[in-house]
């Protein structure tokens, strides 16, 4: 889903598959894996939704992906926001306008129609329109071209007829200029798709964009209503507008054919290497870590984290509960410095309060993130973080997407997971641990007195293991796994369960 | 067809520059349309504003950015550039008082001739 997968299949003249029409890479995140290639290359589309669901920003992407990725020059015509207000709300996704249009890749027009000053006496066409956009088209060698939003024409002018037969002729001299379109409208009432019926008109593709909230969730979505001559994804699928533009999250596109490494990752922790064959996590894997509060699932996560940076890979850690600033100071008092990590840029943090999001935004975010800094190694802490975002089922799902996103990139994945003190812990992670290739569980046991971290190893797949039961020292020093007194079979027994008891 | 009349203006009397009246037609290529708005006008001015206005016929196909400057969307547009403020009319101007209306001119020539006829 990364874009350069996204691009992969599709070579924008080149028919793909048996008789698909050309398409038009967008560039946009997941939209082009939906369509199969993109937007029907050389005719208009139809994007509508209502006010706020992202028209504006999807019809301003494909003008400047496409300027700037696919050496496409567009031209955006824009009849409700200035140049000057366009620019400045696309500078923040790190779109340059300014720069795209000195260079000749790009040419906005504002159509500003003031009603006021404006009397109507007689016939008229709206040649004048045509004009300002084949001579932009012509100026710049355009292939592209977005009107955003044509139909508030209707409010500026009155006579309907003329604006229908005009509007119908524009989308036909669209279509004979050659030119890719967006063609943005608000929705209508009574389920109409726009306000002044132009799916009649633009009827090759028909893209709608929906926001709505629950229960205080906003999640916006994006379904292909209509595509002629192609496949495509007929869901709803889950979108997300961040600091890097909209992405779209093709459910289906995830397989079980990712590929898989015969190597293995360090766990950070000499000692549970040892107990992992000598080896570690196999590369690629996903690996859960789960116990109760206090039992140093994150100190495992981190002693992992700093491990792959000190090979020099890449680490993406995402924070759910702690800041990385909190993170970085636990850790450094149980041995394991993050900081310098941090500042060789090979340990990056993301940190995101669980309920920032719904569950696709933060998924969503996640696979940017991964796409973005392309990581060794992602840590999830904790992935029980997003427990109150949705039913188990919705989790479960969300889970499974990531874990075959990071599979397919071969990452190797740890995921942390804090159980309730009572509930049998391996029974409650039952629908997350079938997704996970290992499962590491600590527990808090009283030993003469004491607590003491319990550590196993419940499961590993593809290798052997120790099914030993060890104690988890968490030192100043770093973190070291010792043997049980008394061995496994006798758990709770007398003083001295581990040598040393530095707790810290 | 669009050889015939590229620019024409209507003559303009220099006589009281503060009284003139600058008017640009806007049309796309010289059609029957944009003849039949061109006519209107010159009537309506010769009427109306005799000796006091000017008019620059703009034809789009010919000077295409034209359009932006003026936020020219429909043709035939008429645009009273002086006297300020700027207004537009748009269509055939067949509609000889909406014209007047639209150019803002019946009470002025009414006051100065007094001899406009009511329709």
């Amino acid at each position: 889903m990364s874009r350069r997968n996204a691009a992969g299949p599709l070579m924008p003249e080149t028919p793909t598959r048996f008789e698909q029409i050309p398409k038009c890479p967008t560039g946009i995140r997941g939209l082009d894996e939906i369509t199969e290639g993109g937007l029907p290359r050389g005719r208009p589309t139809l994007v509508c939704g209502k006010a706020g669901c992202g028209k504006t920003l999807l019809a301003m992407e494909f003008i400047v992906r496409g300027a700037r990725d696919f050496g496409e020059p567009g031209v955006f015509m824009s009849f409700e926001e200035t140049g000057e207000e366009l620019a400045k709300n696309v500078a923040s996704l790190g779109f340059d306008l300014p720069s795209l249009i000195r260079r000749r890749k790009m040419a906005v027009d504002h159509v500003q129609i003031e009603r006021s000053e404006i009397e109507e006496t007689g016939e008229y066409d709206l040649e004048g329109l045509f004009v300002r956009l084949g001579s932009m088209i012509d100026e710049i060698g355009a292939k592209r071209v977005a009107l955003d939003t044509v139909e508030s024409l209707f409010s500026s002018l009155s006579n309907e007829g003329i604006l229908r037969a005009e509007l119908r002729r524009l989308f036909r001299w669209l279509k004979d200029k050659g030119v890719t379109a967006v063609i943005t409208g608000e929705q209508g009432r009574d389920n109409m798709l726009t306000r002044h019926g132009l799916e009649e008109y633009v009827s090759d593709c028909v893209i709608f964009l929906d926001h709505r909230v629950s229960e205080q969730n906003a999640t916006r979505r994006l379904r292909v209503v209509k595509y002629r001559g192609s496949a495509h994804g007929t869901n709803e699928f889950p979108t997300l507008i961040d600091e890097h533009g909209l992405s779209v999250l093709p459910i289906s596109s995830l397989g079980l054919n990712y590929p898989v490494s015969r190597r293995f990752v360090g766990t950070g922790i000499p000692d549970l290497d040892a107990m992992l064959a000598g080896k570690g996590y196999r590369e690629g894997s996903s690996v859960l870590i789960s116990g109760t509060a206090g039992t140093g699932k994150t100190s495992l996560a981190a002693a992992f984290a700093e491990g792959v940076c000190r090979r020099r890979g890449r680490c993406l850690y995402f924070a759910f509960e702690e800041s990385p600033a909190q993170i970085l100071r636990n850790m450094a008092s149980v041995g394991i410095r993050l900081e310098p990590q941090v500042q060789k840029g090979l340990l990056r943090f993301e940190a995101v309060r669980p309920n920032y999001h719904g569950l696709e935004g933060h998924l969503l975010s996640l696979h940017g993130a991964v796409d973005r800094f392309r990581p060794a190694a992602v840590v999830i802490d904790p992935v029980t973080g997003l427990g109150g975002l949705g039913n188990e089922n919705d989790i479960r799902a969300m889970l499974t997407r990531i874990v075959g996103h990071l599979k397919n990139l071969n990452v190797t994945s740890v995921f942390t997971s804090l159980t309730g003190a009572g509930e049998s812990i391996e029974q409650s992670e039952v629908g997350v641990s079938s997704l996970m290739d290992a499962w590491i569980l600590v527990r808090m046991v009283e030993s003469a007195g004491e607590r003491v971290r319990r550590l196993s190893i419940l499961k590993s797949r593809g290798m052997a293991h120790s099914s030993r039961l060890r104690e988890l020292v968490l030192s100043r020093r770093g973190l070291r796994l010792v043997d049980v007194a008394g061995g496994p079979a006798a758990p709770v027994s007398g003083r001295g369960a581990g040598k040393s008891h530095e707790r810290s | 067809m669009k050889e015939a009349k590229k620019e024409s203006p209507g003559r303009p009397r220099r006589q009281d520059p503060a009284g003139t009246w600058e008017l640009r037609l806007y049309i796309a290529g010289f059609t029957p349309r944009a003849a039949r708005a061109f006519e209107n006008l010159k009537a309506i001015c010769e009427e109306n504003l005799k000796g006091l206005y000017r008019i620059e016929v703009i034809d789009l196909l010919k000077n295409p950015r034209l359009a932006r400057g003026d936020q020219i969307v429909a043709v035939p547009t008429l645009v009273r550039k002086l006297p300020a403020p700027v207004r537009k009319i748009i269509g055939d101007l067949s509609d000889r008082e909406r014209v007047l209306v639209g150019l803002d001119v019946r009470l002025r020539s009414a006051s100065s001739s007094g001899t406009r006829r009511p329709k």
